[in-house]
């Protein structure tokens, strides 16, 4: 299968799951939304150009806006993982021996401890963001603090089932 | 010149990301003043047909919450309808005030009383309906009830605010009818064979009368209960009875019984005069004829 495919497919798949399934989740606590969407920029190849990787994320977030009537709620914290992930993925790997054996961030490519500090970083950036532009609009300070924990748990939880439901083939 | 070129070049990725963001905020903003109006209506177009194809699986999931809350609604609206809400009768005092002599020096024979039927059934073979109207309101036995599209049956029992009515769709049921056309008129109980509530029968019509399915049937001048004339239904179906010289005819009711609610009982001034003078006849005679 061709990659660009791939990722189109894995793009649909995350964009329906958020839409239809985790919007439609009956709401646990006002504090928990559960977002699993920006995983697909997470797990964009290790050699996508930064510019390329801006744009993809920009629109991917804007392609969730639609969906969910929210311009630029979802694409303002999408660009700044797509900003941030090269940064992020350099100081962690290898660039010459990780790069040529393997395409996408993963726990066999990266290893347990500095992938899980990837995602961790990047999810509570993306979490803090997004709702601190939530709260600019409505909600006290408390209430910022503790849905940034609540749903940045919530989402570390789903990225682990998915991780351990879907073996990707990371190897080059 | 050359710097500033320099410059875009080597922060292309955070110029890149900037204007994006910027982007991203203007659209936040301008979506919380002007509420859903960003988006062209291309997009909405776009989305809303995936939207709906996707509502289109899921709403079977929620076809029994929907029904449930429809009835739960339908009920709440019943409650609300001024029919349920039961006015004292003054039909009685009305009918003081009607005339019941005009000024042609006729008398007013029938007067017509509103009922609600509260229970009603079809699928029986003796099937009575229950008139929330009773002996209070002037309900007799015997009185004629008529619906909207034609006669219901006769009261047989009386309480004080209710009474029950022999539906046409009872094997005991019987109603002198006769056909609208003709000038012969000739009358002959209209029956009912307990087979289906759509069918009523009248049987044992003489050959000589000119039949045609579609004919008219009404009720006759003969019956104490009802005025001449009313509907009853249509011929659907001529049998000729094999033994004897007389045709069945299957006749289709004009009302549906399954759906009556409003219905006028008839008063028959006369009613006790005439019953009475009938009854006292007949009796007489069949005592006569027994001797």
């Amino acid at each position: 299968m061709s990659n660009i495919l791939k990722h189109i497919i894995r793009l649909i798949l995350f964009l329906f799951i958020q839409v239809y399934v985790l919007s439609n989740v009956p709401l646990l606590h006002q504090y928990i939304t559960p977002y699993l969407y920006f995983l697909f920029l997470l797990w964009l190849p290790f050699s996508i150009n930064r510019w390329h990787l801006l744009i993809v994320g920009f629109s991917f977030g804007m392609l969730l806006d639609y969906f969910l009537h929210t311009p630029g709620l979802h694409a303002a914290p999408c660009t700044l993982i797509a900003y941030l992930r090269p940064f992020l993925l350099n100081l962690f790997i290898a660039k010459d021996s990780t790069e040529q054996s393997f395409s996408e961030p993963s726990v066999r490519s990266m290893g347990w401890g500095p992938y899980s500090f990837y995602i961790v970083i990047l999810t509570f950036l993306h979490h803090t963001y997004l709702i601190f532009i939530e709260w600019m609009q409505f909600g006290t300070f408390g209430y910022f603090l503790l849905k940034v924990i609540a749903t940045t748990l919530t989402s570390l939880v789903m990225i682990f089932i998915a991780e351990m439901l879907f073996s990707r083939k990371t190897k080059k | 010149m050359r710097n500033i070129f320099l410059f875009i070049r080597q922060y292309f990725n955070l110029i890149s990301f900037l204007i994006l963001q910027i982007i991203c905020i203007v659209s936040i903003a301008k979506f919380s003043k002007t509420h859903e109006a960003f988006f062209s209506t291309k997009a909405n177009e776009v989305t809303g047909v995936i939207n709906s194809r996707y509502n289109g699986i899921t709403k079977y999931f929620y076809l029994s919450k929907v029904n449930q809350d429809l009835a739960l609604e339908n009920t709440r609206l019943r409650n609300l309808l001024q029919a349920n809400i039961v006015a004292s009768d003054s039909t009685i005092i009305t009918r003081v005030d009607t005339l019941i002599k005009d000024t042609l020096n006729r008398f007013r024979k029938y007067t017509f009383l509103p009922a609600v039927v509260v229970g009603n059934t079809v699928s029986l073979e003796s099937n009575f309906i229950t008139l929330e109207r009773g002996s209070k309101q002037g309900v007799k036995p015997e009185m004629g009830v008529v619906g909207p599209n034609g006669i219901i049956g006769k009261v047989v029992s009386v309480s004080d605010n209710y009474s029950v009515v022999m539906s046409l769709l009872n094997r005991n049921s019987k109603v002198s009818a006769m056909f609208k056309k003709g000038k012969e008129q000739y009358a002959e109980n209209v029956e009912w064979d307990g087979n289906n509530p759509d069918y009523l029968v009248m049987r044992k019509i003489s050959k000589a009368v000119d039949v045609k399915k579609g004919d008219t049937i009404v009720t006759s001048r003969y019956s104490p209960s009802f005025p001449s004339l009313l509907m009853i239904g249509t011929v659907d179906k001529i049998e000729k009875d094999d033994e004897e010289n007389t045709y069945s005819l299957r006749i289709k009711t004009s009302t549906n019984f399954r759906t009556i609610q409003h219905v006028n009982i008839i008063l028959n001034h006369y009613f006790k005069e005439q019953h009475l003078l009938d009854s006292l006849t007949r009796k007489q005679h069949y005592n006569l004829g027994n001797e």
